[in-house]
């Protein structure tokens, strides 16, 4: 099949500045970014699909129809960015509701895993072998709770600046 | 039997509004279910000599070989008795154990009789999937019961010991059974023991696996130390789980395989060495124990050991000899368990060191514990006595039964020296229970019910009356036994054999036991001198060091690869769509079989469309106004769409068109809140990272599409779809046949997508308020219902009346449009989806028009509503056709005749496409009243409060 270069054309650039917005952390950005890379990979769909033709209508011409799966395809996909990108821009909203910006943020409790790593310990979640006699019956005495100190420490300075 | 199955299961699930009723008695009502079962089973058990077992089948998933295959086999009938029989009398002794006031019985109430059906189940299974299935269901509820208490930090580990180690050991199985499977292609136990594969590898591992997962529930050496562990349950449940029920599913498990496996070379050796070892192990550690339970619970390791080595024998007298102990072991340890549970509750403890002076306070359990002890001592005339008898003569028989001479006598030397031991922890528990100890004060008690006492003296009685019917029991049990040729001597139950070797033997053990009883001084120091200064394998804390090794790795595998950083996550998922395709990409181009033809396009205005796109894209990128890039991405948008219809697709240019504009004013409905410029970064490299990632990725897939599209030799499936699309589909836009009937489940999941995202739009808006509040129904003030009357929210000098008054005239005909658009889809250009849109851009136009009071009086709905009629209309559109016995989301094409109007061509597909609509025009409501409505009243009362953000 020969295929179209204008469409390929269009479809690298349209990729390429999509995945350029995505890397970005200004969540506007993103899905400015998720639009535009939707649009080229529903594109990539149709060009994928075969040569052009006429609409994929039964008895509107003689004409070679084109491939109506992947249209069905990208039309529920087009829908499906519609409905992603509001629930984002909702996101967006709210961010700068409670932050005053809109920038994705790391994540601290990956840090504090990451610092946890580093000096050799195990997950908080983690009981250590000392953990008394059951029973059937009563709480545990409150200063045996030694091991989740860790996760109260202040890490976040060095979270924010990258 | 499914039914019996069944009705525990219906009782768990009605137990929590019984118990909210009913409070403790709510115990006597959920007894009878087991009791009624009991009642059913029994007769059948005790003709099942004659005849064929009872069986059921059902189908469930046969497929894979899951059916419902129920049987009252040989093995699984007497335990199936006392399953349901001890569930009945400790669901009756809970009723006392349980404070009137305890606010979790509402849940143990559910668990355990789910419980008790789950291990009714197992016993009762004969397809070796559904055996797993009920394994796995015991083990995950004996998690929630042993963490009945999950205050106490080691109850949870407690807990979380018995799920991991009983969970591997069921994995393991589950693979083994997947083996066997394959080895015999059956999945039916019965078949497998009858026609038992030649032992060829696959074998060998499937029994091996098979037997771990037996041995590590039933508690054997290594994995014994879960079952102490397991103690921090209520009393009551160790009585049935921890000593009756779950942990014989491994005996159970290991007496139904023996006669295809036993002569399997490592089978015997294997089973006498691991249950020699945990009787030995748990009988010394139960010598040191002080909490009578634990003494118990050791005690129960030491017998699951013996328990495990006689059925593992393969001899029709060991089998025999073996389910008659495991009976007697699942009574006597029951009744000492309800007695402990009884004296824990009337004292408050259960320290030995504590205990003084029960004998004459409770009489009644001192003689239900005697009668209990005697018999998991091996002493006459009890039940116990009777197994331990029949199961040493099975054991003096060994050598002549199967020529393992040597496996024979270590296995009686073994068996007796355990049985020394258990006669020893018998007295101990006897003693440190109910004796009067010199210096110790005695014991206040605090009277109980008298029926408190009704279940372990019941299953007391049990132990001494059975000792009497050895004859009955040998018949019932025989038929176990019959699996096998029949052994130098025929198994006889019964409390005078003569003098033999067996009876010498038990003398022999209780003399030696009563006299380590004598000198326990003596042998606790000789155990402390062992334990201090030589060196032991503890498998505790090698299981620990595992676990801990498994969460350090987990933490450094996370620690390396989670940065929690967005962007690192997204380039690292980018680079390798870039680099694994692509480099098969550069493969595909250097060779010789691709023959890539190119053409500049078909039309010229074609090249100016991909230019205008890839423009705009660009601008977008490069803008630092929102605003601005958000218009150029709506330029590319459109000019899609412009491309979209110059390849022939008019239904996605149609849509995108649709979705570009939405887009664009909800875009802009958002950013009017949001600062004017991107946030200022310096001009840092990681900005060049990020073209140049974007570039690569562009690249690659650019070549994708070129090769991809060289490489189309097959005419598309797409083509093959006319046809039907008209025949059955009864449309001739195919694009919309697919959506909603070719393709429909995809559509069906696509509806419920868009559902949550608007669902999850509005509730990121509107946090507290409630969805109903949100529309403002109120006359509000004068001339609310006044057309064009001041109730508008768009104050009076920013309201454009003319703007106003069109939108108002246009809006129903574009509503009558979009409704129009969603029938006529099936034939041209259109659809659900189109007609959705269009309805939502009218919507749109009120609220900008008006603001969210108009937008409220254009659409006097909740828009939860219309998404969830929406969702339903369509579900419903794919159900009924079932009902009609067609096939799910099948539509149907009918012609109603309207007389003179001519006749409507209705497909009932059109049904689900309204679907579609409704939840498209819902999501448009949801986003204009979130990010519309909602952030206009955050601006309004910012604004009043007089303090922007």
């Amino acid at each position: 099949m020969t295929v179209d270069l204008a469409l390929v054309v269009a479809i690298g650039v349209l990729v390429a500045c999509g995945v350029t917005l995505i890397l970005e952390r200004s969540l506007t950005r993103i899905l400015l970014g998720f639009v535009i890379l939707s649009n080229g990979i529903n594109l990539l769909f149709l060009l994928a699909s075969g040569a052009p033709g006429r609409a994929p209508i039964i008895g509107s011409s003689d004409e070679r129809m084109s491939d109506p799966l992947p249209q069905a395809m990208a039309l529920t996909a087009i829908v499906i960015t519609l409905g992603v990108t509001a629930f984002g821009l909702a996101l967006a909203y709210r961010a700068w509701q409670l932050e005053g910006h809109d920038d994705v943020q790391d994540d601290v409790e990956d840090a504090l895993v990451m610092r946890r790593a580093h000096d050799d310990q195990t997950s908080t979640s983690f009981d250590d072998v000392n953990a008394g006699m059951p029973d059937e019956e009563g709480v545990d005495p409150v200063d045996t709770t030694g091991g989740d100190q860790a996760s109260t420490e202040p890490v976040t300075d060095e979270v924010k600046d990258s | 039997m499914t039914y019996l199955i069944a009705a525990h299961f219906l009782a768990a699930a009605w137990s929590p509004a019984l118990v909210r009723m009913l409070g403790r008695r709510a115990f006597l009502v959920l007894a009878l279910v087991p009791a009624i079962s009991f009642a059913w089973l029994l007769p059948r058990v005790l003709t099942a000599s004659e005849g064929e077992p009872a069986s059921e089948s059902y189908g469930w998933a046969g497929s894979v070989g899951l059916d419902i295959d129920l049987v009252l086999g040989p093995v699984g009938g007497p335990i199936a008795l006392l399953v349901t029989g001890i569930g009945a009398l400790v669901l009756l002794y809970c009723t006392w154990y349980f404070k009137p006031d305890d606010t979790e019985m509402w849940r143990f109430t559910a668990v355990f009789t789910a419980f008790a059906g789950s291990m009714l189940g197992l016993v009762l299974s004969d397809n070796i999937y559904l055996l797993y299935v009920f394994w796995e269901l015991t083990t995950v509820l004996s998690f929630l019961l042993v963490g009945h208490n999950p205050e106490r930090r080691a109850n949870r580990r407690a807990a979380m010991n018995a799920l991991l180690v009983t969970t591997f050991g069921g994995l393991a199985m589950l693979v083994g059974l997947v083996l066997l499977n394959v080895a015999t292609s059956s999945t039916r136990l019965s078949e497998i023991v009858a026609d038992p594969p030649d032992a060829s590898l696959t074998v060998h591992v499937a029994v091996a696996l098979v037997l771990l997962g037996a041995v590590s529930k039933s508690a054997l050496v290594p994995f014994h130390f879960w079952l102490p562990g397991a103690m921090a349950a209520p009393t009551p449940v160790s009585a049935y789980l921890h000593a009756a029920a779950m942990v014989k599913a491994g005996v159970f498990l290991v007496a139904v395989l023996a006669p295809a496996f036993s002569d399997l070379v490592w089978w015997r050796p294997t089973l006498v060495v691991l249950g020699l070892t945990t009787m030995m192990i748990g009988g010394l550690r139960a010598l040191r124990q002080y909490d009578i339970k634990l003494l118990l619970a050791y005690g129960t390791v030491s017998q699951l050991g013996f328990l495990m080595l006689v059925a593992g024998l393969g001899t029709r007298s060991a089998t025999v000899a073996g389910l008659a102990m495991l009976v007697a072991h699942a009574l006597f340890k029951s009744t000492l368990f309800l007695v402990v549970g009884v004296i824990d509750r009337s004292t408050g403890t259960r320290d030995l060191r504590e205990l003084s002076g029960l004998a004459r306070e409770l009489p009644v359990m001192l003689a239900a514990a005697v009668v209990a002890g005697a018999s998991m001592a091996g002493l006459p005339p009890t039940i116990g006595f009777l197994g331990k008898e029949a199961v040493l003569a099975s054991i003096e028989d060994l050598g002549t039964d199967t020529g393992d001479v040597v496996w024979g006598a270590v296995a009686l030397v073994g068996v007796v020296a355990g049985s020394v031991l258990t006669v020893a922890y018998t007295a101990r528990f006897l003693w440190g229970t109910f004796s009067t100890k010199p210096g110790v004060e005695p014991s206040a008690i605090s009277r109980k019910s008298q029926w408190f006492g009704l279940a372990p003296a019941l299953l007391a009685t049990l132990s001494l009356v059975l000792g009497f019917a050895g004859h009955g029991l040998t018949e019932i049990l025989m038929g176990a036994g019959a699996a096998y040729p029949a052994g130098a001597h025929e198994p006889e139950l019964t409390l005078w054999h003569g003098v033999s070797l067996p009876l010498l033997l038990s003398i022999v053990t209780v003399v030696l036991g009563l006299a380590l009883f004598v000198g326990r001084r003596a042998v606790a120091a000789g155990q402390h001198l062992v334990t201090d200064h030589v060196w032991l394998p503890d498998a505790e804390r090698a299981y620990h060091r595992v676990i801990r090794g498994v969460d350090r790795l987990a933490i450094e595998l996370t620690g390396r690869t989670q940065r929690g950083s967005l962007p690192f996550y997204v380039a690292t998922i980018l680079l390798v769509v870039a680099i694994v395709p692509g480099s098969m990409l550069v493969r595909a181009l250097l060779s010789d079989s691709t023959d890539i033809s190119v053409k500049l396009a078909d039309r010229p205005l074609q090249v100016v469309v991909a230019l205008l796109v890839a423009g705009a894209s660009i601008a977008a990128v490069r803008s630092r106004r929102r605003l601005r890039a958000v218009l150029l991405v709506g330029l590319s948008g459109y000019g899609t769409a412009l491309l979209f219809v110059a390849h022939g697709a008019p239904d996605l240019a149609l849509t995108q068109v649709l979705v570009e504009t939405f887009l664009l004013v909800t875009f802009v409905l958002v950013l009017r809140r949001l600062p004017p410029f991107f946030s200022t970064r310096p001009f840092t490299a990681s900005r060049w990272v990020r073209v140049a990632i974007g570039t690569l990725t562009g690249t690659v897939v650019a070549v994708m599409a070129l090769v991809m599209a060289s490489a189309r030799r097959a005419d598309p499936v797409g083509d093959d779809f006319a046809g039907p699309a008209l025949d059955y589909g009864g449309g001739k836009n195919i694009v919309n046949v697919t959506l909603v009937d070719i393709r429909a489940w995809d559509t069906l999941g696509e509806l419920s997508v868009l559902v949550v995202a608007a669902t999850g739009v509005a509730s990121l808006i509107h946090l507290l308020t409630d969805r109903a509040a949100r529309i403002d129904r109120s006359p509000a003030g004068d001339g609310g219902q006044r057309w064009l009357g001041r109730s508008s929210s768009v104050q009076p000098e920013r309201r454009a009346v003319v703007f106003e008054v069109v939108t108002r005239l246009v809006f129903h005909a574009v509503i009558v449009f979009s409704l129009y658009l969603v029938l006529v889809g099936h034939n041209s250009p259109g659809g659900g989806f189109a007609g959705g849109l269009v309805a939502g851009l009218a919507l749109m136009v009120r609220y900008l028009v008006g603001g969210r009071k108009e937008l409220d009086a254009a659409a006097p709905v909740d828009a939860g509503l219309v998404l969830g009629l929406g969702l339903a209309t369509a579900s419903l559109a794919g159900l009924l056709p079932t009902l009609l016995g067609g096939g799910v989301l099948q539509s149907a094409i009918i012609d109603v005749p309207l007389g003179p109007l001519g006749e409507l061509h209705l497909v009932t597909s059109v049904f689900f496409d309204v679907g579609v609509y409704l939840v498209v025009v819902g999501l448009a409501l949801d986003v204009l009243r979130s990010l519309g409505g909602g952030i206009d009243k955050h601006e309004t009362e910012e604004l009043t409060e007089g303090s922007p953000a």
